[in-house]
């Protein structure tokens, strides 16, 4: 027998090679580990990039995890995205299955298989038709992905789980090395390589500790069942020669495929936006300096049930749709319709702005997914609108599907990402009547810029509604407790009474009212009698300044008269005594002399 | 084209109450390794001891025919297929288990 030398064998190989060294020639640095971009939501920002190229990767998880999905996707993605042609090895799965999975999440396999963008091989052995003769190798499966390779140019392969391949082939012992030969065949050929393997224990990475083999780049899939809500999480367990994030980043499968929240990468570094924007209720911006909330800022308002939360913030949609801005509303209690409904009976109607496409409303149970799917509904759906306000009302109800921990958390990654997009977020915070309303909050308020508190405070046989704003960073703020009623104009702050007891609220504040409207009348009418007794006293005055008056000018003329009679006697008598002088012909000297005579004469 | 063998005998053995027809044997290797060789000339020997004159062998290299693996979803080399007679069975291995190999082969009341 003779059988040829292997030649065709080298020729992929070369070609392979050769396209490597282009690529990487192509990279920015060569100091810098080159990286293939996956193309999956969010896993190359906490891979600073992807994968490492040419090296393979262990996508580790247990059954159900996405493991497959995650390698098909890599493959998908790498040739419509990145021009990345790939080979899919399924260990499990037959081809018609695979295309049938993920033609649900909108990939279409077989038209990748015919432009020659993609190569599935189903691997398949069956345990009851191999007998164990003697020595093996897997040549024949390095064979086949060489062929595969070389049918599409790939520069990506998935091998979808070869550790199957350790129930159905004898001798674990040859198997083993076989394996470790494959991967380290991969790397020498500079293919980009997936390779899944299921965790059976969780101590474990792969039911045959593969891990060994695979030292560059592990990535762990987990899906967990909690009070019954699932939630997926991805972990890098390890990325030789790069930094990763290393956290626990809650990743959803939905109809796009897979994506993966990078949330706790983003820092504190957002911008702080000074320009106000309005609540939406004149009073309130009052008591918030006179202009409102700063734009991109988060406002916590909490309070019992039935407090007006939602009031509060549709007011605040309101206004935001009032001067053409998008509006995104989370509600995880109340259908939209029946939001709008609710809030016509106030005076505020939605609806045009649902219509105009301004105001979007995202309705779900808390309850139909985690946490994390919430989250990333939430940064899916805000991405795509890119809203500048957001409301989530209320957010106390995702506690329902996670703990309180996991809440915050939630919200604190939330809240970043809002701030970094500079949207201003309202949340409200449903508070269990009967306990320390502030303590109970304490651990989202730290995250919020305002926080208003809702209250009905119960006096007199009834329950009013108060309102407080219990911070608000970066401004001036009112520090009083405001009543407020919900009138058909809307939510209205009243004027403040402040009673022995505090401030007064409702009847009391009415009957407040009633008593100082009285004694406003009262201080009045005193005023004006006042007013008349002081016009009655001019008036005597006056009268009697009338009298003095013409008593005076009688005198006067009485005496001026008496003068004037006087003055003309006088003239009269020189005249006569002239006269008497020139009859007697007397000296003008002797005249004088008796000008003053007669006086003494008269004496 | 695959690189076939083939032996026969033209006189087939007196007819015996089971396994009448003709085996068709299919041995998979890559390249002329040690172990294929060693494969070959083991398969030669179990055949000749236990199936002379009915049964033909075809060697096919995947470095020659790489497609052709995925017909028979050839994993292991070398990897012997019963094509016939039927049920299809495949043996793995360079066949130096003969007990083994005559267990997989279904061979055993015949030798």
């Amino acid at each position: 027998m003779t059988l040829p030398l292997p030649t065709r064998r080298r020729s992929p190989r070369a070609k392979t090679k050769q396209m490597a060294q282009e690529k990487k020639a192509s990279q920015p640095s060569s100091k810098t580990l080159p990286k293939a971009s996956t193309g999956i939501q969010g896993l190359d920002e906490i891979t600073w990039g992807g994968l490492p190229r040419g090296r393979p990767t262990l996508i580790s998880g247990g059954a159900g995890s996405g493991k497959t999905l995650f390698g098909l996707e890599f493959l998908i993605r790498g040739a419509t995205q990145y021009n990345e042609p790939g080979v899919f090895m399924s260990f499990e799965e037959s081809i018609p299955d695979l295309t049938k999975n993920v033609a649900s999440l909108g990939f279409d396999l077989d038209r990748l298989v015919a432009d020659k963008k993609l190569f599935l091989d189903h691997v398949y052995i069956s345990r009851s038709e191999i007998a164990e003769t003697g020595e093996y190798d897997l040549d024949g499966l390095f064979i086949r992905i060489a062929d595969a390779v070389q049918r599409v140019g790939a520069r990506r392969v998935v091998l979808d789980t070869i550790e199957s391949l350790f129930s159905e082939l004898p001798n674990p012992g040859i198997l083993r090395a076989e394996i470790r030969r494959l991967f380290g065949w991969l790397k020498q050929e500079g293919w980009t390589a997936v390779i899944t393997a299921e965790r059976a224990r969780p101590d474990g990475l792969t039911r045959h500790g593969i891990e060994e083999f695979v030292s560059d780049c592990v990535i762990l899939l987990d899906h967990r069942i909690r009070e019954e809500i699932s939630t997926r999480r991805l972990r890098i367990v390890k990325y030789r020669g790069s930094t990763h994030g290393t956290n626990e980043y809650p990743f959803l499968i939905d109809e796009h495929g897979i994506s993966v929240l990078p949330i706790s990468s983003l820092g504190l570094d957002h911008a702080a936006p000074v320009e106000r924007i309005s609540s939406g209720i004149a009073r309130l911006d009052g008591m918030l300096g006179g202009k409102g909330f700063y734009r991109g800022s988060s406002i916590l308002v909490s309070g019992t049930s039935g407090t007006g939360k939602t009031s509060v913030a549709a007011h605040f949609v309101d206004a935001a749709c009032r001067r053409g801005e998008r509006c995104l509303y989370f509600a995880f209690e109340e259908s939209p319709r029946q939001i709008v409904r609710n809030m016509r009976s106030i005076g505020i109607d939605l609806e045009p702005w649902v219509r105009k496409g301004l105001l979007v409303f995202q309705a779900a149970r808390p309850t139909y997914g985690g946490i994390e799917q919430h989250l990333l509904v939430t940064h899916k759906r805000i991405s795509s609108f890119q809203p500048s306000v957001v409301v989530m009302d209320p957010v106390t109800n995702l506690v329902m599907v996670s703990t309180r921990n996991e809440v915050r958390s939630m919200l604190t990654r939330l809240v970043d990402f809002l701030k970094t997009q500079g949207i201003s977020s309202i949340f409200t915070s449903l508070t269990t009547g009967g306990g320390p309303l502030e303590a109970s909050e304490a651990d989202v308020s730290s995250l919020m810029d305002t926080w208003l508190l809702l209250q009905s405070i119960e006096i007199g046989g009834e329950r009013n509604r108060v309102l407080y704003v219990l911070k608000s960073r970066g401004m001036e703020h009112s520090n009083q407790i405001r009543e407020f009623v919900l009138t058909d104009d809307g939510l209205r702050l009243l004027d403040v009474y402040l009673g022995p007891e505090g401030v007064l609220t409702g009847s009391a504040r009415l009957s407040q009212e009633d008593r100082e409207k009285a004694a406003d009348t009262s201080r009045r009418q005193e005023l004006e009698s006042h007013r008349r007794e002081l016009e009655r006293k001019r008036r005597i005055f006056e009268a009697r300044m009338v009298t003095l008056r013409a008593e005076q000018e009688a005198e006067e003329e009485r005496i001026n008269q008496s003068i004037s009679e006087s003055e003309s006697l006088g003239e009269e008598l020189l005249q006569a005594r002239g006269q008497m002088v020139r009859s007697r012909k007397a000296d003008s000297s002797s005249y004088k002399k008796e000008r003053r005579a007669p006086a003494a004469r008269r004496r | 084209m695959p690189a076939t063998k083939t032996r026969t005998r033209a006189r087939p053995r007196k007819p015996g109450p089971r396994k009448p027809q003709v085996w068709n044997l299919r041995l998979y290797v890559a390249g002329q390794t040690p172990k294929s060789l060693r494969a070959f000339a083991n398969l030669k020997v179990l055949c000749e001891g236990h199936l002379k004159g009915r049964y033909r062998i075809e060697v096919i290299d995947l470095m020659e025919n790489p497609q052709l693996a995925r017909g028979d979803q050839i994993v292991a080399i070398p990897t012997l297929v019963r094509k016939l007679p039927q049920p299809v069975r495949k043996i793995i291995g360079d066949l130096s288990n003969s007990m083994q190999a005559l267990v997989g082969l279904d061979l055993r009341e015949t030798g």
